[in-house]
């Protein structure tokens, strides 16, 4: 069981998030809000820790 | 006939004086003549001036224009300036800054510090108003026109044409006595974001607009706010979406509101609505004057070329972005830095015209850079769409708890120099354990020296000689290739840690090939002869 890291991890912060906001460039409302549910999916695998999950659950509940 | 006055003066330093030129029958003939006397264009001149060059400066105003506008100056800049002769009165009147925090609403919810490190003769930042920042480098002009300095300015002197051949252009000058022609070998367009020029060259100029307006007061206040910059995001005050707070001498605070795109110019830069967003802000019981007020918009855009045929822009002409990061005039500084040794190689027969090809790379890098970092912090203070304001908003509201989220806040990065890696004139990293930092294409890092600075044996002003940098290793008494005689300086690193730790890092020596504009061209670990020569003729573009 593992634990959710809440301390700064990316490294290029300004280009991953540029990256995100890129992806979503030319994208509807619907077409956003459905790439980040499959987005928010892919990641969940790959923690593939109930735990972890369960934590940033509660950080994204604020 | 009247020209009109596209703003006020600060400071009238170059009245209309009819020269002979404009009785002469034929256009006099000008090895270099730069268009536009602001910073970028009066230090072009006087890089060049100082290497020997006659040049002759057009402004279609006869002094310095008022308002504070550029406040934020970076290192680099300020060395390029020292390199001049001028850096120090900058850093004596300036305001030395360290410390950036970012509040969302009431919360802190970053913090960043620019770190100072010791044995560099200039700090990270100074806020310094423009006005100061021009005069000091006019200043210095004008001590040295004194002496001989090879240097002309013409106030009110307008270009409103270029006409260009093979080897140089012929300008249409407008004066107060009507129009006159001058002709140039190199014409050098430091003309501002609207850059005329460009337009009559019909060069492009692509990029991003953004829709959003911010309102700036400089107000002059006893305050008692520290020495950093302030950005809110959603600020209390509800003065604007966000806002900011910096320090400049006199007692002067720079403050900017965001007031959105839709917002009415004329009744926003009506005094009492700015006394009101500003007493908002600060309280309404600190008395203050209003010093200099402007709306502005912005973009991020760069011309496809930095040259054509013999016209060469830089600065705002060249490369434009918001102010986010204090990015213009400190990258148009590193323009002129970069142009001003090629040119007189090239003036000088030293080098081949190809040369000027890598000042267009070298920059085009460096504004690509800036106009990145610019956009990005652009599209965080100003999001571009819903969604970008979503992840904006999440941003915000997950730094107030979590550490993990502060680093995607951007509210501008600060101005770092440019290295031109991968330049074609940089020769490979040959020195196994080097520093990074002083890689080649990199400006050198200032390191203490005697009593003063490296940087201040660095870069000579006065010529275009490259020099060739020792450390704990042997240097032949001189050396000259592609005639070229450079200038050798040999240290040892001995109870100079910094030194060390700069240049040689895991190195037990080194040996450098630095460019006129302190930057690196190459590095060994011993010197041989015939690998520095051929460094060299790769530096001035004898490869290209």
């Amino acid at each position: 069981m593992g634990h959710l890291n809440t301390t700064r991890n990316v490294p290029n912060a300004d280009d991953v998030y540029a990256m995100l906001i890129d992806a979503h460039e030319g994208k509807t409302k619907d077409q956003s809000d459905a790439f980040n549910a499959r987005l928010i999916l892919t990641l969940i695998n790959h923690i593939g820790d109930d735990a972890v999950i369960v934590e940033a659950l509660a950080v994204a509940e604020g | 006939m009247t020209m009109q006055e596209r703003y006020p003066l600060a400071y009238k330093s170059y009245p209309y004086a009819r020269s002979p030129d404009q009785d002469a029958a034929t256009p006099t003939r000008h090895p270099v003549v730069v268009v536009g006397g602001g910073p970028i264009g009066m230090a072009v001149a006087l890089d060049l001036a100082l290497k020997g060059t006659r040049v002759l400066v057009l402004d279609d105003h006869e002094g310095i224009g008022m308002g504070s506008r550029a406040i934020c100056f970076a290192k680099r800049p300020l060395e390029i300036l020292d390199r001049l002769g001028c850096g120090e009165p900058v850093l004596d009147k300036g305001v030395i800054w360290n410390i950036g925090k970012v509040f969302h609403g009431e919360k802190q919810v970053y913090e960043f510090n620019l770190l100072p490190e010791d044995g560099h003769k200039f700090p990270a930042f100074i806020n310094l108003q423009q006005p100061y920042f021009e005069k000091f480098i006019l200043d210095r002009v004008h001590a040295l026109q004194a002496e001989g300095l090879p240097l002309e300015i013409r106030g009110k002197n307008r270009v409103d044409a270029v006409e260009q051949d093979g080897d140089g252009a012929v300008l249409t000058v407008m004066t107060p006595d009507g129009p006159y022609p001058v002709a140039a070998d190199w014409v050098i367009a430091c003309d501002g974001a609207s850059s005329p020029l460009r337009e009559m060259l019909g060069l492009g100029f692509e990029g991003e607009v953004f829709k959003d307006s911010f309102l700036i007061a400089d107000v002059r206040m006893k305050a008692d706010f520290p020495t950093e910059r302030w950005f809110w995001f959603d600020p209390p005050s509800k003065a604007g979406a966000s806002q900011l707070l910096h320090k400049q001498p006199d007692d002067v605070w720079r403050i900017d509101f965001q007031i959105g795109w839709d917002a009415d110019r004329k009744e926003e830069m009506k005094e009492e609505n700015i006394r009101k967003r500003v007493g908002q802000m600060i309280g309404d019981d600190i008395g203050f004057d209003l010093v200099w007020s402007s709306i502005y918009t912005f973009q991020c855009r760069r011309m496809t070329q930095f040259h054509k045929g013999r016209v060469i822009f830089a600065g705002d002409a060249a490369h434009q972005v918001s102010p986010f990061g204090a990015r213009g005039a400190n990258s148009g500084l590193q323009d002129t830095e970069n142009l001003a040794w090629k040119l007189q190689m090239i003036i000088d027969g030293k080098a081949p015209v190809a040369l000027l090809k890598t000042y267009d790379e070298e920059r085009i890098h460096g504004a690509k850079e800036n106009i990145l970092n610019s956009t990005r912090a652009t599209d965080f203070i100003t999001p571009k769409s819903e969604i970008s304001k979503l992840f904006r908003d999440a941003v915000l509201d997950l730094s107030d708890k979590h550490d993990f989220a502060r680093p995607f806040v951007n509210s501008g990065r600060l101005s770092v120099p440019c290295t031109y890696d991968n330049g074609q004139l940089n020769t490979a990293d040959a020195l196994p354990g080097g520093p990074a930092r002083s890689r080649p294409g990199s400006p050198c890092p200032d390191a203490p020296m005697g009593d003063g600075f490296l940087l201040g044996h660095l870069g000579r002003a006065k010529d275009t000689r490259f020099q060739v940098l020792a450390l704990d290793a042997a240097l032949p008494a001189a050396f000259s290739a592609h005639g070229i005689d450079c200038e050798m300086i040999a240290l040892e690193t001995t109870g100079n840690d910094l030194l060390r730790e700069r240049y040689l890092g895991e190195a037990s020596s080194a040996v450098y090939l630095i460019r006129p504009d302190q930057h690196v061209a190459a590095r060994w670990a011993s010197f041989d002869e015939a690998r520095v020569s051929a460094a060299l003729g790769r530096a001035i573009g004898k490869e290209l």
